[in-house]
């Protein structure tokens, strides 16, 4: 992967660079990374650990408890309803899980509203944005395990291994109680396997379809034996573990889970598909099956997955390579993914400098789009790309960025919430306008903006000839235009 | 008009000049261009068997919060439906009895619910008894995704989304308009949530277009309309760009069809409930000849806890709000001629506990009954009704797996194979007579 040139970088790849590694930028945040060059502009987005961590809104908040295993006394006390048929005490004690489970379902909504806070506020937009990546890669779902507590610390989990060391993070993942409850690792009991963890370890979080056979399945599950939680820690259960010889990938041994999770790691398959899936989420969308690959793509991936291997699987000097090679800055790739509805509704509030408005409405909006954070669709993650869209998720995503700059709330919202205006003027302000305003740059400008390198002509026509009409570049034409343009499809690209 | 320059291409242009153009144009919205397809493949838009057009539609009425089943469909000839039930129990004397036939003796519906037994002495209604599945979860939420799914872990994507997504795979054919299905909320049933194919969800029909075009000038709306309906110039074909400029071309049409299709007045006054107007809409989407298969309705509120009341009171209400609508709903298909296209089917995600509770209520249970209606349900009652003493942990036992019911939807109405949409098969319910 050739390096770029340094004197290739401004405007347009400065703002390729802030979408694809985090949500958008704004202008002025676009023209710094521009003054900097490749080099310090990825450094800086990249090693974010540098950057002051970002703790708002509290997450101490979350109460871990609400869902704990019954106790000893209130295990006893159901034994007992069931046993004298006490049908009113059984179904008081069910009314009581019944409000635990509703208080539960308010927490993960709090805790929806927390992580999209981050995506929006947060100085280290990577770190986010990786985040979201391991939450589709690793993909689970609060509506299996009913959980919230789980969910958050898996998020976290995400966050602290977010751009270190997937190795770390398969070995830790195996420990997951999340994970653990949503694929049924609490149920993979020596001489009774369950081989939901084994099999999705190795198809979708690891080495892709294919690339093992049944009999590692099940041997893996029985290396996973014994591996559950137990409130909200991990637990090994030594008596339901299965200590006994294994045959994994041709290897005999006495293999637990992290002995399966090594001998996953040292397939070159694993770093091959791990390639693919980074590419797919930072570079564009590749076809499936590897013939129909472009050369040039099949050498990026490849130079990918030979960077993963050498670096044992730390992401971040991964990262820094791919983002600063020549092949991720190429037209081809830019403006060539689809954003998803999370980088779609950060995006615009980050690029734009909108008001964040009211986080309920943002969040039901990203659910109709078909992105609902902590309910992933199944273990698959979200299909992504071309799947986003459709007649109805169109309007959603027309409607949402129209709320987003002028207030007004998207189909079937509260009309009252956040309706608070949007000055765009510092936009122009940081597009480095005088006093002077000419509708033909200020759209230029705009369009440059919201749309990358080269708006086609008529967009260009259409808000140039929006503001002459208008007789005038004030905020009230300003929004007027943004409107018009994150309506416009391909405003959908990133 | 030149073709081959994008430009020219806009809808304006495209609904003057028709779908003849459709196997020519550039950009073509892709309703346009599968019932230009539909109509080279065909003789006819209708199918062979008279009266019953191939383009069949099923409405889905979904009754949020576990119905109690008990109550809708009463069993007022057992003892013991007294006994469970000494406050909100429906005495004889007021309920709407069903027949002499072996699986109706002793069954009634709720006084509120004329409508429906009008329905029923029509030969359009079927109700099936004890419809359920193994294991009964008793959330709501769970429950409600299972019976989405069609999955007993209530996982994966929703079974009429698949229905759509095996139907529609790598062909954007008639029946695949971009507005396949419809639903009428504020959100998306899981249901017709697919692995790509995703339903049209709004609440009232100005929601389903731009909301810039509210308070705003022409000059908006013009640039609105230019902007939607042309291919940018840079636009590569097959690109993720030209892919969306059609989409939203497809979006732009849908709406507008939907939007015009909604203002006329229905052929029938329907009452104002929330489920009326809702079924309003739908009956004037079919009227106006969408390319729509399902479409789906909501109606809340069923989680009656505490004094839900009998004859009267608040599950009343909603079973009469239901029988209402539905009644205004199929007088209208019929005015319409549009009855014979349509199958509606209802469920609730449980039904509630045999006894009632210590507040006038019922709390979360498993099986109950199930209505289809339209001229070519099989009518009458499906099975005998569960035990009210053989019971699971004070619940009726289901004698009917719901996936069953889909089964027969699927294989009998739909005419698709069920096993591919639900995963396995099931013997499909014979609830469909054609």
């Amino acid at each position: 992967m050739k390096p770029l040139e340094p004197a290739e970088f401004g405007f347009d790849q400065a703002r390729h660079l802030l979408w694809r590694a985090g949500f958008g930028g704004t202008p002025d945040q676009i023209l710094t990374l521009a003054s900097w060059g490749p080099g310090k502009s990825v450094d800086a987005l990249l090693d974010f650990s540098d950057t002051e961590s970002y703790s708002a809104p509290s997450a101490r908040e979350f109460d871990g408890s609400i869902m704990r295993p019954p106790s000893e006394r209130e295990r006893r006390a159901l034994q007992q309803a069931r046993q004298e048929q006490n049908e009113n005490e059984i179904a008081r004690l069910r009314r009581i899980r019944q409000e635990r489970q509703r208080e539960d379902r308010r927490q993960v909504r709090d805790m929806q509203r927390w992580w999209l806070t981050r995506m929006i506020e947060s100085p280290r937009p990577l770190e986010e944005k990786l985040t979201l990546f391991w939450h589709g890669h690793f993909a689970t779902s609060y509506r299996t395990i009913e959980n919230s507590y789980h969910m958050f610390q898996q998020n976290q989990l995400f966050r602290s291994h977010a751009a270190g060391n997937f190795g770390e993070l398969l070995y830790a993942i195996i420990r997951d109680p999340a994970m653990l409850a949503y694929l049924d690792n609490n149920e993979n009991i020596r001489g009774r396997p369950n081989e939901n963890l084994a099999r999705e370890l190795m198809e979708l979080f690891s080495l892709g379809e294919g690339e093992y056979s049944e009999r590692d399945i099940r041997e893996g599950a029985r290396a996973l034996t014994g591996y559950s939680f137990d409130g909200n820690g991990f637990a090994f259960y030594p008596n339901r573990h299965d200590p006994g010889q294994k045959s994994i990938f041709g290897k005999r041994g006495e293999f637990d889970g992290d002995d399966f999770v090594t001998a996953i790691l040292s397939r070159r398959d694993c770093s091959e598909f791990m390639a693919q899936k980074l590419y797919r989420f930072f570079v564009a969308e590749v076809p499936g099956d590897r013939s129909k690959r472009g050369r040039a793509v099949a050498n990026v991936i490849k130079q990918i997955a030979s960077d993963l291997r050498e670096n044992r699987y730390e992401i971040r000097p991964v990262l820094r390579r791919l983002l600063m090679s020549e092949h991720f800055y190429d037209p081809s790739n830019v403006m060539a993914r689809i954003k998803s509805p999370a980088e779609l509704v950060v995006g615009t509030i980050r690029s734009l400098g909108t008001p964040s408005r009211d986080l309920g409405t943002l969040l039901s909006a990203m659910d109709l789009m078909g992105q609902n954070l902590l309910f992933p669709p199944s273990v698959k993650g979200w299909d992504g790309e071309r799947s986003w869209i459709n007649t109805s998720t169109l309007y959603v995503r027309a409607n949402v960025a129209n709320y987003l700059v002028t207030g007004r709330s998207p189909a079937g919202m509260d009309p009252l919430a956040d309706d608070r205006t949007y000055d765009p003027m510092g936009l122009l302000a940081d597009l480095r306008f005088g006093a002077e305003r000419d509708p033909e740059a200020v759209s230029d400008r705009l369009l440059r903006l919201a749309l990358g390198a080269s708006p086609s002509r008529e967009r260009q026509w259409l808000i140039k000839d929006l503001f002459e009409q208008r007789g005038t570049i004030d905020a009230e034409s300003v929004r007027e235009a943004l409107s018009l343009i994150c309506a416009m499809p391909e405003y959908q690209l990133c | 008009m030149d073709l081959h320059n994008s430009k020219a291409y806009t809808r304006r242009v495209f609904l003057q000049q028709g779908a003849a153009l459709a196997s020519a144009a550039v950009t073509i919205p892709t309703f346009l261009q599968g019932a230009a397809e539909a109509l080279a493949q065909t003789p006819g838009v209708h199918g062979s068997r008279p009266g019953v057009p191939d383009e069949r539609i099923l409405v889905v009425v979904q009754l949020a919060g576990g119905n109690d089943g008990l109550n809708t469909v009463i069993p007022y000839g057992d003892a013991s439906y007294y006994r469970a039930r000494p406050g909100i129990g429906i005495r004889e004397e007021g309920l709407i009895k069903l027949g002499s036939s072996r699986t109706e003796r002793g069954l009634g519906l709720h006084p509120r619910m004329g409508g429906l037994k009008s329905l029923y002495d029509d030969g359009m209604l079927s109700i099936v008894q004890g419809v359920g599945y193994p294991n009964p979860n008793r959330s709501h939420f769970k429950s409600t995704d299972i019976w989405h799914t069609a999955d007993e872990g209530g996982t994966g994507d929703g079974w009429l989304g698949r229905f759509f997504d095996n139907k529609c795979a790598g062909q954007q054919g008639a029946g695949c308009s971009g507005h396949e299905a419809i639903a009428i909320g504020r959100t998306a049933p899981l249901a017709m949530q697919g692995r790509t194919s995703r339903p049209i969800a709004f609440e009232s029909e100005d929601l389903f277009r731009w909301t810039g075009l509210e308070d705003s000038d022409s000059l908006v709306h013009e640039a609105y309309e230019q902007m939607t309906s042309e291919q940018p110039s840079n636009a590569a074909p097959g690109s993720a760009a030209s892919f969306l400029t059609r989409t939203a071309l497809d979006a732009q049409i849908a709406s507008d069809r939907i939007r015009d299709a909604v203002g006329v007045r229905p052929l029938v006054q329907y009452p104002r409930s929330r489920l009326g107007q809702q079924l309003a809409m739908v009956a004037s989407m079919i009227r106006a000849g969408l390319e729509t298969r399902v479409y789906y309705v909501t109606l809340g509120g069923f989680d009656t806890h505490a004094r839900q009341g009998n004859v009267n009171g608040s599950h009343a209400n909603l079973l009469a709000q239901f029988s209402q609508g539905v009644k205004a709903f199929w007088d209208d298909l019929k005015a319409q001629n549009n009855d014979g296209r349509v199958l509606m089917m209802s469920f609730s995600e449980f039904g509630r506990r045999v006894a009632q509770n210590g507040s006038g209520g019922t709390d979360h249970g498993a099986a109950a009954p199930m209505f289809l209606m339209g001229p070519n349900v099989r009518p009458g009652v499906v099975g005998d009704h569960p035990s009210l003493t053989d019971l699971d942990g004070g619940d009726l036992k289901h004698t009917v797996d719901f996936r069953s019911v889909y089964s027969g939807v699927l294989e009998d109405w739909l005419k698709t194979d069920g096993a591919g949409v639900l995963g396995r098969g099931y013997r499909p319910a014979k609830v469909v007579r054609i």
